[in-house]
């Protein structure tokens, strides 16, 4: 009799956590995901974009998969935010050693009318080997933007010329191309270095 | 960010302090003249080129008795600069404008750094280059100026230390 109760208790647990979980998927991934900001990144094997790295190769979302990934957005005529970004990405690269070499890391231009393969070629040059920059048409940087939930924005200057406002964090997927984490800038490196080996170590 | 919204939150609370005791009739003194004004551990990244804008960091420290607003900047290396302030919002957008006055209280430090406060080199007239240096003038509302001569280090560097 108790036996019994204990059992209805556990399948009605298990019933409510299956629809937990039913729900999460239809609000972060299914129909009812929203298209702003503010929530977490897709999955990069339901992404959907096609670019072009600073070696002239095309690549995707599903380039990624099989390897964990580091991504993040930027533009080359970022004077102060994508410069140090980039040198802390390095840093944190150093500090993994081998590990890091294991992985993809990459940066991907939201102003691709002024990052040509060949900046991104010469820009990524000054940073650590494995990262790699992604540019391409327009539509596709949108789309590529829209898979990670960041957004970006480009803002006139005084100077006659533009910048653009973009999201600064770094996303971190496992090797099967699920989202695990993001590194918020200005995040210190005791946090920073952590959550990549999380993702490096994410079974999938 | 977080380094210019404390320097801000702080100036605000100094002011505040430095009004009240003004009001409560505390010592007139003199202008803080530029032997007043420290500016230490000055450095640039290098550009690529002149078409990409440059950044300057450093940290002016006010050690006078008088509070002292940064009103410009000048160098031969670049036909417009301005002190900058890059901000990071809740949903991890950056985004950098006009850091507008910066006023520096007596005794107190402003840090320009990466991802907080920067000079901002516009319109570079010839490229930065590892290694060299340029000279940088800082102007104030007292009519003081500083100038300094700025260390050009990498584009991968985060300050002088490394
Ligand atoms: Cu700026």
């Amino acid at each position: 009799m108790r036996r019994r109760t204990i059992l209805g208790y556990a399948v009605a647990g298990a019933g409510a956590l299956a629809s937990v979980l039913l729900f999460g998927w239809w609000q972060v991934d299914g129909p009812g995901a929203p298209e702003s900001t503010g929530l977490l990144p897709l999955d990069l094997s339901v992404m959907d974009f096609s670019l072009t790295d600073h070696e002239g190769n095309e690549v995707g979302p599903e380039s990624l998969i099989g390897r964990p990934s580091m991504v993040f957005f930027g533009f080359t005529y970022c004077p102060d935010v994508c410069p140090t970004t980039l040198s802390d990405i390095s840093g944190w690269l150093d500090e993994l050693g081998d590990d890091a070499t294991e992985m993809n890391v990459v940066f991907i231009t939201v102003d691709p009318a002024r990052d040509t393969v060949e900046t991104m070629e010469e820009y990524v040059s000054y940073f650590h080997s494995a990262i790699r920059g992604w540019t391409g048409a327009q539509d596709q940087i949108a789309q590529a933007v829209r898979g990670f939930r960041a957004s970006y924005e480009r803002v006139p200057t005084e100077s006659g010329d533009y910048t653009m406002n973009h999201t600064a964090s770094v996303f971190l997927f496992d090797r099967s191309g699920r989202f695990v984490s993001m590194i918020d800038y200005h995040e210190p490196r005791e946090f920073a270095v952590p959550k990549i080996r999380r993702a490096l170590e994410e079974e999938s | 960010m977080q380094i210019g919204k404390a320097v801000v939150k702080k100036n605000h609370l100094i002011k505040v302090l430095v009004s009240l005791l003004t009001f409560v009739g505390a010592p007139t003194s003199t202008l803080a003249g530029s032997e007043d004004l420290v500016v230490e551990g000055a450095w640039a990244r290098a550009s690529i080129g002149t078409s990409r804008p440059g950044a300057a960091y450093m940290s002016i420290r006010n050690t006078g008795d008088t509070p002292v607003t940064i009103v410009g900047l000048a160098t031969p290396i670049a036909q417009m600069s301005e002190i900058h302030e890059t901000r990071t919002n809740a949903e991890g957008v950056s985004s950098m404008s006009s850091a507008g006055e910066i006023t520096i209280e007596p005794g107190q430090n402003v840090a320009l750094e990466p991802g907080g406060l920067h000079a901002m080199l516009m319109r570079l007239q010839s490229p930065m280059q590892e290694g060299e240096s340029f000279p940088l003038t800082l102007k104030f509302d007292n009519g003081s100026t500083v100038e300094i001569v700025v260390p050009i280090l990498g584009i991968a560097a985060r300050g002088p230390s490394e």
